[in-house]
């Protein structure tokens, strides 16, 4: 390439270059006015992408045309220090290491003091949160609770026509997240979904824990059609008429069914908590 | 004139004249595949920029308040303070949307860069002796950036984080012995927790930016120490770098690509809709919806999630439970496996016992490249599962189908895929006799059609210098 032939390259790189910023400027101006007149976002991030855009072209015209190319060539030195450099150190190092390591009950009580700082100073994480106690094995659910809906409005016996389903909470507690049960109304009869659960289903009505069992979401997909209950997390799945046992998907337990009772005035009501932990498994859970 | 006064001034009190003059004359090596590593550096910057100008907005508050701001829909709905104040930022701080969304963007650009970088760093060799520092300070980054991502994008209290969040408690309590106490710890009680948003604030916005911020300095300062590698060709040694100087050229080169890096962003946050939380509305815990899928880099464990059948360990009064295995074992042991590769493979190849300055191409190490494209193929099986409802819903068939079908995948696709490539790798090394050899030069092939309809392989000249 003769220099004329360079000089005109060069030339045209500069212009270019000029003509970007030139439009880095404009659109700055524009942005600055978009935003005082009320802002806009899909003009200021137009803009912005313009103002950006410019320089970036600009700067790379300069570093592809206007500046010296190389190839240049450095040398790479060994990475690892001189053996006498190597030596040396380790010398003056164990000026110090020797000193220490000649009093070894001072090494030793330092340790004990460093030990007993760093366990104290793990302490305040306890503060963090409260003990777990008893709570991820008991909901607000009591004996006798009212069971309400989502707006706290109590559930009668006719609330709900056969194949319906609704979130219900103990009444007091709405929106509590371990306590939300879906109520489905499988038939007009008493429901017995298990052995030993033969009081549990009266008049259709059966209440499953809305916790999933896999990894807590709310299991809120009811197939009418196939009384399957479905996380739309993970998609586990739950055959109701089975006691909401697991049919297919990560889940490995049923969901835990509320024992539910019809009061003298009609009002469903729980016969007591749950009688297994709701919601995911942990270490003692207790199987 | 003024500069060598100003040069003059700094060099009488600090002395680092000769110092700052070797750095300037830096050799950066010239391919593209190199950019991938400031592509991740340049939206870090972005992201601290829009995050910086957020946390001037955002209130991490589970307060409840009743929303009055200018989004209609949403007049008169009881809320947290989080929620609200993200809203305020959306509809109400003039130009908080799009430094919202630029953030969002930017931060989904920033973990798929790490990653890209960490391709490019694994099938060309580039982490063995003497920078297997730096491969673990990287994977640690990449670690960092999943978490910040993932803290992030649970601030806004909206139904989508909601759901993130229980999963992740439901995660945690999975763990054996130290599981439940864990949670209640960072939850502070049980979910959902009164505490989780203030903390995760202040994980999301100072220690793990921080955290990045040293590291990544420490990834610089051993890169400038320990030099570029480079790709084999003319003049290029194990004892040299060929290149440009970081100044000027590289460092207008460079500026320009942290440009165009806040331009695509910009962009994309003023055009392309992100995260809409006042679709999803503020959470709450008795709501779901289907198609809840996370920030893409936690689609492969929202997928292991789906994937493993019902399957826990009971024994002795105590569980294991399912989400342990899918949501803890996966990720630790794919993090171990990063950690340790630049050491499994030295003590199969025994070629740790020189330092490595020169890349390799791919094809050049069949196992290796196959034993990636394989892992990256399992992944993608994963990614693809988070995503099961989607693909179900869009191509009208049931969901326990596609679910069954993944199952089969995660094994045979990855095995496929490694044995395709180990093929493919074995084919492209016999047709380039040059591999190899350090002075080989840049040679490519071509496959050209003939006017007859044939084909023909045509090898390319080497470029010269």
């Amino acid at each position: 390439m003769n220099d004329e032939v360079q000089e005109r390259q060069e030339k045209k790189a500069t212009s270019r270059t000029a003509l970007a910023f030139g439009i880095t400027a404009l659109a700055s101006i524009g942005l600055a006015v978009t935003y005082w007149f009320g802002g806009q976002e899909q003009i200021e991030g137009s803009l912005l992408a313009v103002a950006l855009g410019g320089l970036g072209f600009g700067f790379v015209q300069v570093a592809k045309h206007l500046l010296p190319q190389g190839p240049y060539v450095e040398d790479r030195e060994a990475l690892p220090s001189s053996d006498e450099d190597e030596a040396a150190f380790a010398a003056d190092f164990e000026q110090g290491e020797g000193w220490l390591s000649r009093r070894g009950f001072l090494l030793k009580m330092l340790g004990l003091a460093g030990g007993a700082i760093g366990i104290a100073a793990l302490f305040p994480i306890r503060s963090l949160g409260p003990n777990p106690g008893q709570s991820l094995f008991r909901t607000k659910w009591r004996r006798g609770s009212l069971v309400v809906d989502e707006q706290g409005e109590p559930v009668a016996v006719d609330t709900l026509d056969v194949g319906g389903a609704l979130t219900v909470f103990p009444e007091g507690h709405l929106e509590v997240e371990d306590s939300q049960t879906i109520l489905i109304r499988l038939s007009r009869e008493d429901v017995v979904t298990r052995p030993g659960r033969e009081l549990w289903g009266p008049e259709g009505y059966v209440g499953f824990s809305k916790v999933c069992t896999h990894a807590g979401c709310p299991v809120g997909l009811y197939q009418q059609q196939f009384k399957k209950l479905l996380c739309p997390c993970h998609q586990s799945t739950f055959s109701v008429p089975d006691g909401a046992q697991p049919t297919f998907g990560p889940a490995t337990r049923s969901l835990p069914q509320l024992p539910l009772m019809v009061d003298d005035e009609g009002m469903l009501r729980a016969r007591s908590d749950y009688t297994e932990p709701v919601g995911p498994g942990f270490w003692d859970r207790g199987t | 004139m003024i500069v060598r006064r100003i040069v003059r001034w700094f060099d009488e009190r600090l002395g680092a004249a000769r110092f700052v003059r070797t750095a300037l004359n830096k050799v950066f090596p010239d391919h593209w595949s190199f950019m991938l590593g400031e592509l991740a550096l340049y939206s870090f910057v972005i992201l601290i920029l829009t995050g910086v100008y957020l946390t001037f907005f955002f209130t991490p508050g589970t307060k409840e308040v009743v929303y009055n701001g200018s989004y209609a829909p949403l007049k008169g709905v009881s809320m947290s303070q989080a929620y609200e104040s993200v809203l305020r930022i959306s509809f109400d701080v003039r130009a908080g949307l799009v430094m919202r969304q630029i953030h969002h963007w930017a931060a989904l650009i920033f973990v798929g860069s790490i990653i890209a970088h960490l391709m490019r760093i694994f099938f060309t060799g580039a982490f063995r002796r003497p920078r297997e520092l730096n491969w673990m300070i990287g994977v640690t980054l990449l670690l960092l950036a999943i978490a910040n991502g993932f803290t992030g994008y649970s601030l806004p209290d909206d139904q989508l984080s909601g759901t993130g969040l229980r999963i992740m408690y439901s995660v945690v309590i999975s763990v054996p012995v130290v599981g439940v106490w864990s949670a209640f710890l960072v939850f502070g009680g049980e979910f959902p927790g009164n505490e989780v948003l203030t903390r995760f604030f202040v994980i999301h916005i100072l220690i793990v930016p921080a955290a990045i911020a040293i590291l990544l300095s420490a990834h610089l300062a051993i890169l400038v120490r320990q030099k570029h590698t480079q790709f084999r060709g003319p003049a290029r040694k194990e004892r040299n770098v060929v290149g440009a100087r970081l100044w000027p050229t590289f460092t207008a080169k460079t500026l320009g690509l942290f440009f165009f890096v806040f331009a695509v962003c910009a962009l994309l946050g003023g055009l392309a809709q992100i995260n809409p939380v006042w679709i999803w509305g503020p959470f709450q815990p008795a709501a779901v919806s289907a198609g809840s899928q996370p920030d893409w880099y936690v689609g492969w464990l929202e997928g292991s999630l789906r994937l493993l059948p019902g399957w826990e360990l009971r024994a002795f009064g105590h569980e294991v439970p399912n989400p342990f295995f899918s949501g803890v074992l996966l990720p630790g042991i794919t993090f171990m496996l990063l950690y340790a590769w630049p050491f499994l493979e030295g003590r199969f190849t025994k070629e740790n016992r020189e330092e490595h300055h020169l890349l390799d191409r791919p094809r050049d190490r069949p196992v290796r490249t196959a034993i990636g494209v394989g892992a990256l193929a399992f992944y993608a099986v994963l990614f693809v599962a988070g995503g099961n409802d989607v693909l179900a819903s869009r191509f009208n068939v049931s969901v326990n189908l596609i679910t069954n079908i993944l199952r089969v995948s995660l094994f045979v696709v990855p095995a496929a895929a490694a044995f395709f490539t180990y093929r493919l790798c074995k084919e492209l090394a016999a047709r380039s006799p040059t591999a190899g050899e350090p002075e080989a030069p840049a040679g490519a092939e071509l496959v050209v059609r003939s006017p007859e309809g044939g084909y023909v392989d045509v090898e390319e000249p080497a470029r010269t210098p």
